[in-house]
């Protein structure tokens, strides 16, 4: 297993950039999300990291060593595939044990490492079935076999969900992070659902326009998004933004909007122009008392919660809030906003402003 | 059994028996027609109305593979027949000389016919698999000039040709006509391989890629397994192709290098109009063909069929 670091790594096909100068790093052991809406440069990001194409400019260590000018085979990686790319003229057993085979491993290892594979995915009883026939989830599960048999310094898997039924797929999740846990193996996991980054990985970089938004933990950047796209990406209903004009001194803790000030975490810089207040639904309380105002448009029933939404002078609001809490459509309800959680934005970059807040969180 | 109304019952089923027999009678008419023809003595062959039942000879077979001269009575008496072919000669009147040119002609078509076959599908398949995997400048363009030889009618070609293999060195020769025929098939094969090689997901290589294997050993180990059915109907193409070849084959080859196709008809002059010999001749030169097809048949039909539908 490696740490794996990626510096200034840029890709462009012809005049088009992919991915434009990007650094993070993924910690050994660790389970590492790349997130982000399709064509923002994720699988390229993960196919250069495997091999699979080779980056314009940058470098790529894994486990201390560049290795972005070799050749995929002589990476140690392995990789799992959106649509398996399972061998369709091998059997299952052929299939795990190709990568051995490449390696000249004795005949006995190989059987050996191979059975090993398949009791730990629980896959023994196919293991000299053809390919053709199996399930999306026993494929899937193929697929990771060839993956953990030759004991690889990560695993890079390109949306390995995204070809399986929404009844699989959680199934899958729980069994990958499983089997993640118990290896230990430094993982990069590309996808475009976002619940899916939150629910198994460590860390997650988000990406948009081939531009990582931010990375780190869910927890952070969920509660602390660095920019408005990464807001709005993630959660469901995503953040609301209340869009404001005004001026902003450092350590201000309250922004004036529609003549009603609402709280902020203490702004550490100062800033004048348009500007976004970002606060999540289950962040937004309907309170009688509270002066800001709005208009029920709609309610969406969840079961224990229920999703709100309200008119207001500043644009539309979602509010999530329990169930049994009468709301109306038609009419005005008072707006009471959490102001330890809002992040404020400048409209324009789509920046967040430093706060108390996201002070430790946000990168340069 | 129980029959549905979807199924057809026995009466339809009889009846479009009848129509698949007789559809396939009428279309194998000429082809029994010819091998009958090689097995029927010279009378027989001119019979008319046409004899249906008639005593199989192997006269036109032994007349295909030997040349004969005409002998007095005196010397036929006193050379009685060693073999059996030598009497079916002898009640004509002649004697066996030697052996004809069919063996080596029929040769030629085999050494011809495969080589040529066998460059075309190899050179095709790798070029085939350069312009579907690779970024290769003005690709459309070159395709295009690939696909462009093949639309010329051989003939309009056949004097430049010619006046370039005499100076070459290249006329009546083996090598000549194999890269001569390689020519011709390579844009047929490269297009149709190419057709199949896009089919094949990019994702099996590059898993062979990151198993640890070299971009040449996942082509072989991971891309050709694949592509067997196309390469098999591409071969079974570029033979037949060759292997009929008529209109270059009278023009460049005239000995050491001529195929059977322009062959075949000059047998009709030797001696007669021998049509048992000729139609022998064609019987045999069928067969090559017909084995390699009925060898690769399951790849054949899998392989016209290819890509059609989107799965």
């Amino acid at each position: 297993m490696a740490e794996i670091v990626i510096r200034n790594v840029r890709k462009e096909f012809g005049s088009f950039t992919a991915v434009q100068s990007s650094s993070f790093k993924v910690e050994d052991g660790e389970f590492f999300m790349l997130l982000g809406p399709s064509g923002c440069g994720k699988t390229t990001t993960l196919r250069m990291i495997a091999g699979l194409e080779l980056p314009t400019s940058g470098e790529i260590l894994i486990g201390g060593e560049d290795v972005a000018r070799k050749p995929a085979s002589q990476r140690d990686i392995a990789f799992v595939f959106q649509m398996f790319a399972l061998y369709p003229h091998l059997n299952v057993r052929k299939n795990i044990a190709y990568p051995l085979v490449s390696q000249g491993m004795s005949r006995a290892e190989v059987r050996r490492k191979v059975e090993e594979a398949a009791r730990i995915l629980g896959i023994e009883d196919i293991l000299d079935r053809p390919v053709g026939g199996l399930s999306g989830g026993d494929r899937q599960r193929v697929a990771l076999g060839r993956a953990i048999v030759r004991d690889p310094a990560c695993f890079l898997m390109d949306e390995p969900l995204g070809a399986l039924d929404a009844e699989f797929r959680e199934r899958m999740a729980e069994e990958l992070r499983a089997l993640h846990d118990r290896m230990g193996a430094t993982t990069i996991y590309v996808t475009h659902d976002q619940l899916e980054a939150m629910q198994m990985g460590d860390k997650i970089v988000v990406m948009n326009h081939g531009v990582i938004e931010q990375f780190g933990a869910p927890q952070d950047i969920y509660d602390k998004p660095a920019t408005l796209f990464v807001a709005e990406f993630i959660g469901s209903p995503p953040m609301n933004f209340l869009r404001f004009h005004g001026a902003l001194p450092p350590g201000a803790t309250q922004a004036t909007l529609h003549h009603v000030p609402l709280g902020l975490p203490a702004l550490r810089e100062a800033f004048e122009g348009d500007m976004v207040y970002g606060i999540r639904p289950e962040h937004v309380r309907l309170s009688d008392a509270a002066p800001y105002r709005g208009e029920v448009l709609a309610t969406e029933y969840l079961g224990t919660t229920q999703v709100v939404t309200l008119a207001t002078a500043n644009g539309e609001v979602k509010a999530r809030i329990p169930a049994d809490q009468p709301a109306r459509v038609g009419e005005s309800v008072g707006l009471d906003f959490d102001g330890r959680t809002t992040t404020v934005f400048d409209a324009r970059s789509g920046r967040a402003l430093r706060s108390a807040l996201n002070e430790g969180v946000l990168h340069g | 059994m129980s029959f549905s109304i979807t199924d057809p019952s026995p009466r339809q089923k009889a009846v479009a028996g009848a129509l698949v027999i007789a559809y396939a009678l009428i279309t194998m008419l000429p082809l029994i027609w010819i091998v009958s023809t090689g097995f029927k003595s010279s009378a027989d062959s001119i019979a008319y109305p046409p004899k249906i039942a008639f005593e199989p000879s192997l006269e036109g077979y032994v007349n295909l593979f030997t040349a004969q001269t005409r002998q007095t009575p005196e010397y036929l008496a006193e050379n009685p027949p060693q073999t059996w072919y030598e009497e079916i000669v002898h009640e004509k009147g002649m004697v066996i000389a030697g052996p004809s040119r069919f063996g080596e002609r029929f040769l030629n078509s085999v050494i011809i016919g495969f080589g040529s076959t066998f460059l075309s599908v190899f050179l095709g398949t790798l070029a085939a698999y350069a312009f579907s995997r690779y970024r290769i400048p003005l690709k459309d363009d070159l395709l295009f000039f690939i696909l462009s030889t093949r639309m010329m009618p051989p003939i309009a070609v056949a004097i430049p040709i010619f006046l370039m293999f005499r100076n070459l060195g290249l006329s009546d020769t083996h090598l000549g006509m194999i890269l001569l025929y390689t020519a011709v098939n390579l844009s047929l094969s490269v297009w149709l391989l190419k057709g199949f090689i896009d089919e094949i997901p990019r994702e099996y290589e590059e898993a062979a890629l990151i198993d640890g294997y070299t971009r040449f050993q996942a082509f072989r180990k991971v891309v050709l397994p694949q592509a067997a059915t196309g390469i098999a109907a591409t071969a079974i193409f570029c033979l037949i192709f060759s292997w009929n070849e008529y209109a270059f084959a009278v023009l460049l080859t005239s000995g050491t290098a001529q195929t059977a196709p322009p062959f075949i008809p000059t047998i009709i002059g030797v001696g007669g109009q021998d049509w048992p010999a000729v139609a022998a001749g064609a019987t045999l030169f069928l067969l090559p063909v017909m084995v390699f097809t009925i060898l690769l048949r399951k790849h054949l039909l899998r392989g016209i069929t290819f890509g059609a539908v989107r799965k």
